[in-house]
């Protein structure tokens, strides 16, 4: 575990306990019940915002704390713990791309609202089913936007866009010209394809050539901050679980085959900390952030993977039940292994990055 | 030059061949090619159609669902080559075996070898005209992999004994007609307190409920037994004998969920060729994502090799008689391999690959989704992957706790 300040255990604190106590499974039960496409509690959103959890990123100047990514990703890994459904990791990545990419005047507009929970925003950015940056048709003429994307995440809820064309990244609101399909995925969370049919959009004119890439990467590493609270809580709850099964007259956790499962394990998970930590802390200081991304998303996909799969494996016939709640663990970190790079991307990009 | 024993033997195949075409030819309905047996899958029945029930009576008759079992208890009363020609001319018309499930999987064959005449003559033909659904009464809340630890108890009424207890993760407990059960008739031994007992499912006193997966559906129960009467002549063999049928039929269930045909059919299509609808190509065909390309690749070989095993294990077991010891791999194996191509093809598929519902979702990528889901089971029922890797060690290795 990183060390933390004393603002950041203050608040990674405060996120323990609200998650705990106002956001147990139990409550993604109800949304998953309450079957909306938007699948989130909107009164439980308004209630981070309050926190001032979305502005965590976001300057004091526009309604934030600027506390900085390292002090997000401890929210975020808290409430990926309790598999918590809300924006919030789609509004502050949205967040992040108006800071690199926008104007003063965007800055202005949309930073305090997004901060307030008043606007929730999020990239569309692939087009096809897996991440690929590099095949975007999307274009705009005359200030008005054109294209098809995919599997975007907390579109129901949203009504703002950061949309990727092929000559830049765009703001478009929810509106005439933007229509949604709904895509059900295994997490029952928001997911939706975007046909943006000539919807009035506003560049964002700054951040350079590289802003689609520095957004995504501030896309894995957020990302991974919540598969980190995921593979904690499977892992906890399974060596709990391990410790108090009996069978042949003995509690599980003493069977050697299983100890040495699980102290892999907990190695595999002391080492994604360690990467999930650093990309974060690499997003805060500007500096190798683009391999630290990588770094931090490849070993949260590879860890969570392993992780969730023995989550049910050592529980047994319980863990194949919905009444438990690990399979919802492994229906959701299967989503965000194939969110912004997965595995077999995330290798060949490293590699790229390290110039083989 | 063929010996004239082995070309008596080639000729009577190749008449035998031909009977089974003509068979085909006669009762085999165009309208079911490639649909699937009712029976043989977990996630429960859906009814039967008149067209179905034609064809399940047809292959039942002539007892050919179960090939090779004894004529005289409704079976093909063929050899093993015979049973491969039915299989193989079946296939290549896309005609399935409507007799299946957990009668024809693992009671049946427990049944003929440890059953009195009388039970052999009640219970198997009904198997092999595939009429009655059979059910697996083992695992208990507290009896799992340590599945000797089994309370349910059946206390001896003089003509009936009177069952009382829990199982759970019963398959198909809600659709089936009959359960064969373990369950504990003395208390002073964990093993030889044991005994083997066929249940009635509409009994007074059985009760079954439900159990949600993670997949969505319900394939298994949990089912309570209130003082539920079993008559005696439903004991199968003696009383405490209980332990070495029920591990005897286990072995039959865990050469089943590795059988190479079984898995060989889910492994369906080649996953280079799914790829490459998914994903970009290049110029010469190769997936442009190496990654990806070398892990498909590292799939199908050790699919290759699994097949090849499973195909020794027959010839092994054919040559030695009974379940080859080579089952605890090919189940460990086999369930871990198809875990694996169900997580690989959802990289494949990306977001297209995690679909829950929609009409945006091909059917074969919602199955799919779902088989992922469903395939994780495959390594905790019939002997956890552990359990497995505890025979190894010990039975087969020698590996022992103190040494
Ligand atoms: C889909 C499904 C269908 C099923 N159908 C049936 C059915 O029809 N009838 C029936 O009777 N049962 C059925 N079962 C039950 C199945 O047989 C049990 O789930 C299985 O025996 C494991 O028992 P358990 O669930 O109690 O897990 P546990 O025995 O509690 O095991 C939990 C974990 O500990 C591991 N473990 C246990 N002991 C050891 C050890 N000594 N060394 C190392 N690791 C160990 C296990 O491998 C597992 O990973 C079904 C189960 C599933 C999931």
């Amino acid at each position: 575990m990183a060390v933390l300040s004393e603002e950041q255990e203050m608040l990674r604190n405060m996120a323990r306990d609200w998650a705990t106590k106002e956001s147990p499974v139990s409550e993604f039960r109800k949304v998953r019940a309450a079957g909306q496409p938007q699948a989130y509690n909107a009164d439980a959103y308004a209630a981070m915002a309050e926190m001032g959890w979305v502005g965590i990123i976001i300057p004091e100047a526009h309604g934030g704390s600027d506390f900085g990514f390292s002090s997000a990703g401890l929210v975020v890994e808290e409430l990926g713990k309790t598999l918590t459904a809300s924006p919030l990791v789609a509004t502050t990545i949205a967040a992040s791309a108006i800071l690199l990419g926008g104007s003063d005047a965007q800055k202005a507009k949309w930073l305090p609202r997004l901060a307030s929970g008043e606007t929730v925003a999020t990239l569309a950015i692939d087009e096809g089913a897996h991440c690929d940056p590099s095949a975007i048709e999307t274009s705009v003429s005359g200030g008005k936007l054109t294209g098809k994307k995919a599997f975007v995440h907390e579109a129901h809820g949203a009504s703002l866009f950061v949309v990727a064309a092929k000559d830049g990244l765009y703001l478009v609101e929810k509106g005439d010209g933007v229509s949604l399909t709904t895509r059900k995925l295994t997490d029952q969370r928001s997911h939706a394809d975007i046909q943006f049919a000539g919807a009035a959009a506003e560049k964002l004119e700054g951040g350079g050539d590289s802003l689609l890439g520095d957004v995504l990467d501030r896309a894995r590493v957020l990302s991974a901050a919540e598969m980190l609270g995921m593979a904690q809580a499977v892992f906890d709850t399974t060596l709990d679980y391990l410790k108090q099964r009996v069978q042949f007259n003995q509690v599980l956790a003493t069977f050697q085959a299983l100890q040495h499962r699980m102290a892999d394990l907990f190695a595999d998970l002391t080492q994604m900390r360690s990467a999930v930590e650093a990309g974060l802390q690499a997003v805060d200081s500007g500096f190798g952030v683009a391999r630290a991304a990588t770094i931090a998303k490849a070993e949260a996909n590879r860890v969570l993977h392993a992780i969730s799969n023995q989550g049910i494996q050592l529980h047994g016939g319980i863990g194949m039940t919905d009444e438990f709640n690990v399979g919802f663990y492994l229906k959701r970190a299967r989503v965000l292994e194939a969110s912004w790079g997965s595995s077999s991307y995330l290798r060949d990009r490293f590699a790229r990055l390290s110039g083989y | 030059m063929p010996t004239q024993v082995e070309s008596d033997v080639q000729t009577s195949e190749d008449a035998f061949r031909t009977e089974v075409r003509q068979f085909l030819a006669t009762n085999f309905p165009d309208e079911l090619k490639g649909t699937g047996n009712m029976m043989a899958g977990l996630d429960g029945p859906t009814d039967e159609n008149p067209v179905q029930k034609k064809w399940r009576e047809a292959v039942g008759g002539r007892g050919w669902g179960t090939p090779t079992w004894p004529k005289e208890y409704g079976g093909g009363g063929l050899t093993k080559g015979q049973a491969r020609i039915i299989e193989h001319e079946f296939a290549k018309v896309g005609a399935y075996n409507p007799i299946g499930g957990m009668g024809v999987m693992m009671f049946g064959p427990t049944l003929l070898e440890y059953g009195d005449e009388r039970q052999k003559l009640e219970h198997i033909p009904p198997i092999c005209r595939g009429e009655i659904r059979w059910c697996q009464g083992y695992s208990e809340p507290n009896a799992g992999s340590d599945l000797a630890n089994l309370q349910t108890f059946a206390v001896d009424k003089g003509d009936h004994y009177l069952i009382n207890g829990q199982k759970t993760w019963t398959s198909g407990g809600q659709w089936a007609d009959k359960c064969f059960a373990i369950v504990r008739t003395d208390r002073s031994d964990k093993h030889k307190g044991i005994s083997f007992m066929l249940i009635d499912m509409d009994a007074p006193g059985v009760e079954v409920r439900p159990i949600t997966m993670i997949s969505g559906t319900s394939p298994f129960c949990e089912t309570f037994f209130t003082d539920v009467k079993v008559p005696k002549e439903n004991l199968v063999g003696k009383e405490g004998q209980g332990w070495t049928i029920g591990k005897r039929l286990l072995q039959h269930e865990r050469t089943n969920i590795s059988g190479g045909g079984r898995l060989a059919g889910m492994m369906g299509q080649s996953l280079g060729d799914i790829a490459k609808k998914y994903c970009e190509t290049g110029g010469d065909g190769a997936l442009v994502n190496k990654v990806l390309r070398d892990k498909i690749a590292d799939l199908e070989i050790r699919w290759n090799s699994f097949l090849l095993t499973a195909r020794r294990a027959v010839e092994e077991s054919k040559a030695q008689g009974g379940v080859s010891e080579i089952s605890s791999v090919l189940k460990k194996v086999g369930t871990k391999l198809a875990q694996d191509r169900s997580e690989l093809l959802i990289e494949i598929r990306g977001f297209q690959g995690l679909g829950w519902e929609g009409d945006e979702f091909g059917d074969d990528e919602l199955e799919d989704v779902r088989g992922w889901l469903f395939g994780k089971a495959a390594t905790i029922y019939g002997g956890s992957t552990e359990v497995q890797n505890n025979i190894i060690a010990k039975r087969v290795l020698g590996m022992l706790d103190h040494q």
